[in-house]
Formats: C-alpha cells, sequence, structure tokens
C-alpha cells in the first residue's frame, strides 16, 4: 500500500519565489513512488516539517561505518523515529569529488544511479569541507552504497578527529591567474596521507586547501589548518598596450581611483604617457589591480606557494586566521611537489603527537609559541611571519647574537 | 566469517584524478590561460595562450539536489557543454562551451528549469550554507529554508553584477560557524544556558572531556539528585553550545535561547586588505520560519546601504572602514550595544587607541 505523505504547510511555503526549491526536489524524491527511497523521504519531509514547527533539531549521532575505514559515514539517528519511522536512520557518507569539483553527466548519473537505488537520491553538492554529501541512508544499506561508489572510482572523505577531505580552486583548469598546479599538490598530499583520514587517530581535525592565487578563492587561510597559497617572487608582467586600453576605455579618473589608489602599498603609478609604473620590491602580490585588469596584468613568472597555518572557527580558543609559516616555496619541478608534500607530512606527525585532544594546529602553536613550531619543523624564522616585530619588552635575550648569526647565515645561503 | 559474507575491501582511491572529468577546452589548455573577461552576468569569457576559448556559464542551484535536478543539469551539460560540468565552492553549477553562441540557449534553458544564470564578478553568488534541521544533530535553525528564503528575496543581486564588489554570504546553524565568513553572516547565538537533562548526563556523556571542552571553565562535576552529573556557573556561562555537542542532555537549543545574530564584514580574500573576520551588527533576532522575515528585512537594509554608498572594489568591510563604524549604524538604523565591543583575548586589539574618530 502506499504511504501517505505528511501535510507540510510549512515546508509548502518554501516551494515559491525564484530560487531552486530544495523542498520541491524532496518532494519529486518521496512521490517517486517506484524508488525505494520514497518512503524514507515523506517520512523526512514530516520530521523536517516538524522542526519547522517546534524550531528544534531530531537527530542524533551514533557509529555506523564501512569496512576497512574508520570514518567518512555522518550516522543520524532519528529522536522522533516512533512518528517518523521510515527515515529513523538517515545517514550521510562523504565522499571525496575529484579535485577542482569537475564532472562528466556519465560520472553524475552514475553517482545518482546508486544512490537512488541505495540511498534516498538526495545528494549536497557540496559539503563546507568540499565533499559530495550523500544524504539519507539507511544502516544496512550504507556497505553496499559505498561498495559501488568506490567501484566507480570514488573514495570516503573524513570526519571526525581525521585529515579532511580537501578542496582546491578551478585554478590551472581554467584560470589565468593560478600560479601552481593546484590538482597536482592536492592529490598528492591528501593521496600521500590516506591512512589518517580513513582510519582517524589524530587530536582533533586537520584541513588542507589549496588556492591557486591570494584571492583565495576556496577561503584557505581561514578555514584550513594548512593553507597553500599560489604567489610569484619576481616582478609582476605587465602588458603597457592592454594598459593604455584600458585607460582609453574607462577614462584617467576611473583608472586612478580604481587601480592606483587602491594599491594597498601605494606601489602603483600611472605614467602621463598611460603606461603603469610598478614598485614590485613593496608590491604584496595581494591581487587587486590583476583582478581589475585582468588582460594587461598577470603574476609574475617565478611562481611557488606560500603556506599559512592555523586557521579554524572559534571553538576553543577563539577565531584564528592562518599565519605564514613558508613566505614562498618554489612549485615547480619533480622535487619541488615532493618537498611541499614532505612538509605536510612533517606537520601532521608534529600534530599528531604534540596536540592536545581537541586542540588544532593554531591552537597547538599559538600554546607554544610560533618560535618553537618553527624550531621543531627546522624552519628559519623570517619577517614575512609578523605584522611587526615584538612591541613588549617581556623577553631574554641573552643568546641574541647566536640567533644573530643564524639569521646572516641563512640571508647569505639564499643569496646563492 | 565465510567468503561469501566477507565484506568487500575498499580501494583507497583518494582524490580521484579530476582530468578524466574536465571539460577537453580545459583540460588541453591546463596551466595556459592567458585571460578572462565577463561578456555579461553570470557568463566568463576565458582565452587560453594557445588561442583557445571557453565560456562559462554559472547558474544557482539549491545545493541539496535530488538526482531529478542533477539529471536535468546533466541533461543541459550534454546539450551544450560536451557532457562536462563543475561546481563552485559555492554550489554554483557551470558549463563550459566552446562559443559564444552556445551561450544565448543554455541561458534560455537554465531559466526555463529554473535555474538562475549570474553569481559573477560584482554581484552577490550563493550563500553558502551549512545542513541545519535537515541533517545535523546540534541544529540550532535550519539553513537551507534561510537560504532559499534569502536567495529568492535578493535573486536580481544574483542576477546582475550592481555591488561595489563581489559579495559572499554565508549562514551558520549553530557558533560552530561551519558557514565561516562572509561579508554578511546569518549565524545562531544561543542567548541562554544549557538546560541539562540530569537523569542522562552520566550514561551518554563523558564529563572530564565536557568539562574540558568549555572555554570560560563554567562546566563542573557534580551530584543531582543522587547521580553523577555536571553543572554550570550561568554568571559565567557565554551560551557558546560547545558543551552540546559532546553532551546532547546539555540541550541549548529552545524556543526562548536560539536567537539569530548578524555579522558584517568577512573577507577571505587578501585583494587590497588583509582577510578579515565579520563583526556582530545584529544580534537576539527570532528564529522565525519558514522564511526568516526578520533576518531577511535587516540584511537587505546593510546590503543596500552598501549598494548606494560603497565605491567601485570596496567590499563590504572596507566601505565601513572607510565610512566609520558611527556611519554604518546610522546608515542602517542598527544598534551599538555593550555586547559589540569584544572581551575575549586579544580583545584590546579592537579597541580605537587613537585620536583617530569619524563624525
Amino acid at each position: 500500500m502506499t504511504k501517505k505523505s505528511h501535510d507540510t504547510p510549512l515546508l509548502d511555503e518554501l516551494k515559491s519565489g525564484p530560487w531552486p526549491s530544495f523542498v520541491e526536489g524532496l518532494e519529486r524524491l518521496a512521490q517517486d513512488e517506484e524508488k525505494p527511497g520514497s518512503d524514507m523521504m515523506k517520512d523526512l519531509l514530516g520530521q523536517l516539517e516538524h522542526s519547522y514547527e517546534t524550531r528544534r533539531g531530531y537527530w542524533k549521532g551514533g557509529t555506523v561505518s564501512v569496512f576497512g575505514y574508520g570514518g567518512g559515514v555522518i550516522p543520524r539517528f532519528s529522536e522522533v523515529a516512533k512518528d517518523y519511522p521510515e527515515s529513523s536512520e538517515f545517514h550521510t557518507l562523504r565522499v571525496q569529488p575529484p579535485a577542482g569539483m569537475h564532472y562528466s553527466t556519465k560520472l553524475l548519473r552514475d553517482m545518482c544511479d546508486i544512490w537512488e537505488k541505495h540511498g534516498s537520491g538526495l545528494i549536497a553538492l557540496h559539503g563546507q569541507s568540499g565533499d559530495i554529501m550523500f544524504q539519507g541512508c539507511t544502516t544496512d544499506n550504507v556497505q553496499p552504497a559505498f561498495d559501488d561508489l568506490n567501484k566507480i572510482g570514488l573514495d570516503m572523505g573524513g570526519a571526525g578527529p581525521a585529515l579532511r577531505t580537501s578542496m582546491s580552486c578551478v585554478g590551472h583548469a581554467r584560470c589565468e591567474q593560478s600560479c601552481y598546479d593546484e590538482v597536482r599538490a592536492h592529490r598528492e598530499i591528501i593521496n600521500g596521507l590516506l591512512d589518517e583520514m580513513h582510519r582517524p587517530a589524530l587530536p582533533y581535525k586537520f584541513k588542507f586547501k589549496f588556492s591557486g592565487c591570494p584571492n583565495d578563492c576556496v577561503n584557505a587561510i581561514h578555514r584550513a589548518d594548512m593553507a597553500v597559497i599560489g604567489t610569484w617572487r619576481d616582478d609582476m608582467q605587465v602588458d603597457q598596450e592592454a594598459v593604455k586600453e584600458h585607460v582609453t576605455k574607462v577614462g584617467r579618473k576611473q583608472m586612478i581611483d580604481t587601480v592606483v589608489a587602491m594599491c594597498p602599498t601605494r606601489a602603483l603609478s600611472l605614467n602621463d604617457d598611460d603606461t603603469l609604473e610598478v614598485d614590485n620590491r613593496s608590491c604584496v602580490r595581494c591581487m587587486h589591480c590583476i583582478n581589475v585588469m585582468p588582460k594587461a596584468l598577470s603574476p609574475g613568472k617565478d611562481r611557488g606557494v606560500t603556506i599559512l597555518m592555523g586557521g579554524k572557527r572559534s571553538l576553543k580558543i577563539g577565531d584564528q586566521m592562518g599565519t605564514v609559516i613558508h613566505p614562498f616555496l618554489k612549485l615547480e619541478s619533480d622535487e619541488d611537489y615532493e618537498k611541499l608534500s614532505e612538509f605536510a607530512e612533517e606537520c601532521i606527525d608534529f600534530f599528531a603527537e604534540n596536540a592536545l585532544e581537541h586542540e588544532r594546529i593554531g591552537e597547538t602553536i599559538d600554546r607554544i609559541g610560533l618560535a618553537n613550531f618553527l624550531k621543531a619543523l627546522d624552519v628559519p624564522v623570517d619577517p614575512n611571519m609578523v605584522n611587526h616585530p615584538r612591541t613588549s619588552s617581556y623577553v631574554r635575550t641573552d643568546d641574541w647574537d647566536i640567533e644573530a648569526a643564524k639569521w646572516f647565515e641563512h640571508k647569505k645561503a639564499a643569496a646563492k | 566469517m565465510n567468503d561469501a559474507v566477507m565484506p568487500r575491501r575498499p580501494d583507497e582511491h583518494g582524490v580521484p584524478d579530476p582530468f578524466p572529468y574536465m571539460h577537453p577546452t580545459l583540460r588541453e589548455n591546463y596551466g595556459n590561460w592567458s585571460y578572462h573577461e565577463r561578456p555579461r552576468p553570470g557568463v566568463l569569457h576565458h582565452v587560453a595562450h594557445s588561442g583557445d576559448e571557453i565560456w562559462t556559464v554559472r547558474a544557482g542551484t539549491q545545493r541539496q539536489m535530488d538526482v531529478g535536478t542533477i539529471r536535468k543539469l546533466c541533461e543541459l551539460a550534454d546539450e551544450f557543454a560536451d557532457g562536462f560540468m563543475r561546481f563552485t565552492t559555492r554550489s554554483n553549477a557551470e558549463f563550459m562551451v566552446t562559443s559564444l553562441d552556445k551561450t544565448g540557449p543554455l541561458i534560455e534553458k537554465l531559466n526555463e528549469a529554473g535555474f538562475p544564470v549570474g553569481g559573477t564578478g560584482n554581484s552577490l553568488s550563493m550563500i553558502s550554507h551549512t545542513q541545519g534541521w535537515l541533517h545535523c544533530d546540534i541544529p540550532g535553525t535550519d539553513a537551507s529554508g534561510v537560504v532559499k528564503s534569502l536567495m529568492d528575496e535578493l535573486h536580481h543581486e544574483f542576477t546582475h553584477e550592481e555591488m561595489p564588489n563581489r559579495v559572499r554570504m554565508t549562514t551558520s546553524c549553530c557558533q560552530i560557524n561551519c558557514g565561516g565568513q562572509g561579508d554578511i553572516a546569518i549565524n545562531v547565538q544561543y542567548t541562554k544556558p544549557p538546560k541539562i537533562n540530569h537523569d542522562l548526563v552520566a550514561n551518554v556523556c563523558e564529563r572530564p572531556a565536557v568539562v574540558a571542552r568549555c572555554p570560560v571553565a563554567a562546566i563542573r562535576p557534580a551530584m543531582v539528585n543522587g547521580k553523577p552529573s555536571l553543572e554550570v556557573d550561568e554568571k559565567k556561562c557565554i551560551c557558546c553550545g560547545a558543551c552540546y555537542p559532546p553532551c546532547p542532555p546539555m540541550q541549548i537549543n529552545g524556543d526562548d535561547s536560539t536567537k539569530l545574530a548578524i555579522w558584517v564584514g568577512g573577507k577571505h580574500s587578501n585583494a587590497r586588505s588583509k582577510p578579515t573576520f565579520h563583526k556582530l551588527v545584529a544580534a537576539n533576532l527570532p528564529n522565525n520560519p519558514p522564511r526568516w522575515p526578520e533576518v531577511a528585512a535587516i540584511v537587505k537594509r546593510i546590503l543596500y546601504a552598501y549598494k548606494e554608498d560603497g565605491q567601485a572594489w570596496e567590499r563590504l568591510g572596507e566601505w565601513i572602514e572607510r565610512i566609520g563604524w558611527a556611519r554604518f549604524f546610522e546608515l542602517t538604523d542598527l544598534a551599538f550595544t555593550k555586547h559589540q565591543i569584544d572581551d575575549w583575548r586579544g580583545a584590546r586589539n579592537s579597541l580605537n587607541a587613537s585620536a583617530h574618530l569619524h563624525f
């Protein structure tokens, strides 16, 4: 017999309006009686309406996993299963998308077919960490659903105290501002550390994010424990003819107001012949002028990445942006990419051994002091790591000369 | 265990190689793009050093998609975009097409199917959102519903590029703030300490872990009605909800305590100014499904004040930095209260230690 749908007057109000409606999607799944997920979605809609009425959530966690892995499934058991029995188990599988979130329609359709067979038919593209979230699965169906997804080349993402699913921007695939091969860095680092993702054993979560330039389209500096941001060391590239075209098109006032005057380090000047003068030693690679004139200006040719670490949201010690750990790592040769992966691995090892339970790496660094963290990872100090030198006089400096000698040695080595 | 019931061992593929799933023009010009321009809102035109060109049409989605919606997107990708597509970090669908001529008919079909085209350049992109009542175990509110309601009202700002700079909005259903920083962020802000079900604590919660989780050391072990439980020093409690995930009997959500707050001026990009956190500008708004009208009204006030007064290329936070917070509160008719003066670690850094003032 066909299961009756619950009345959902509040959710029904979210079916009107110009933006695509998730409620209509949920209803389509509920009404497709041929599909095994239909009854589950009817009760899911009922429970969601109950949440809208009472302004409370009714899911609790638990333990569900697939054979061979310790994480990746987000178990959800209903606290109101008595009234909504068919959605009493509504688990999510977090699955890693292809780097850069590229899909063939074949892959998307295979995903749909698998999820319609074993799950609810509801897929979120994508979660905040960058997972494909296959939402709505019974405990019994988690294993067969994962097996089928795994057979088409997809793998589980991260959950719990573990390496989490990563995200990289569109980058090299379609963006002229991209300063390194994001796909390569993303896949080499994450795929080299899969054990930490699939068998959660870290003190807490650890996230990597990869942005091809300082526009940071994947929000890495704040949202990743390690942010890998593309940048360059030499002079930015200027096509002076294209600059002149831009000035002709928008006028000198707009050019000065929106490009020259908005440079954060006053490194730009418009010449009398409408060419642009760039003081590259003062440029901080903020990307603003390049964003305004993408045809005339481009990043330089000596490219690599800046590594920032410690970004996180409030729990427990408050918000933190990541801060600079490596101002510049050249990223071009196979060896460069290997070195980056090795550094990532060293950071994970340090985190595993030194962080307290439920402590993010940014909190660990905060607790022990940046200088100690750098020493442990054998990274030399650099003025690019601070806004300014310390202002507090509470510091003991009896080994100043030894440290100063290290600085000059390091400078000498870097100049070679 | 016999072979028949032995579960299958996973193939640890890791992050899939995207090249088999990448549009051929993108694959062939990987790392070799020259410049881009925006012929109209919702369309990007990229030119490679090889001379190859690609037009990207960007469309908003509801993020939580039924298979029917995904198959509809696939149909359009097959018809116009050689069987490939991608998604942005804000759940917009992108179709890459090899000629400008294809963009018009594709846009028409997307609009017919109910997908708005936009989200490029200086527009409002899709609001990034979290799980909410649909799937989260600790949500104070819904995410999909808040986003749907707001995007309905702000549809014009998605489909047009009329803002001073790009606008990135976020929502979060608890104070953990999974939605992240935003030019405008709509986040749950609890206003009451947790209500403890003492009968359940001993069986459900690892008490020392819960004590350790509290940012202000307001939780201590206690015997209540002869059972081991926990108690909260309600004068110390900052109502953050951090104890609730490890100990669900410490219920933080409730009709009287789950309110919404609005934060502004968060920014991830390094363009011009360094990345910034968003700042609290309104709180105690009712958690009012299905369309949260009180929240939408204030969001619109802030957004349109910025649209009106912001200079070209100023992000919302940079606009406020120029005009000053006094003027911001005046233009948006919002209150500045003692609760907006920070008192957490590093708070002194947010105080004005100068004679630089806005009047």
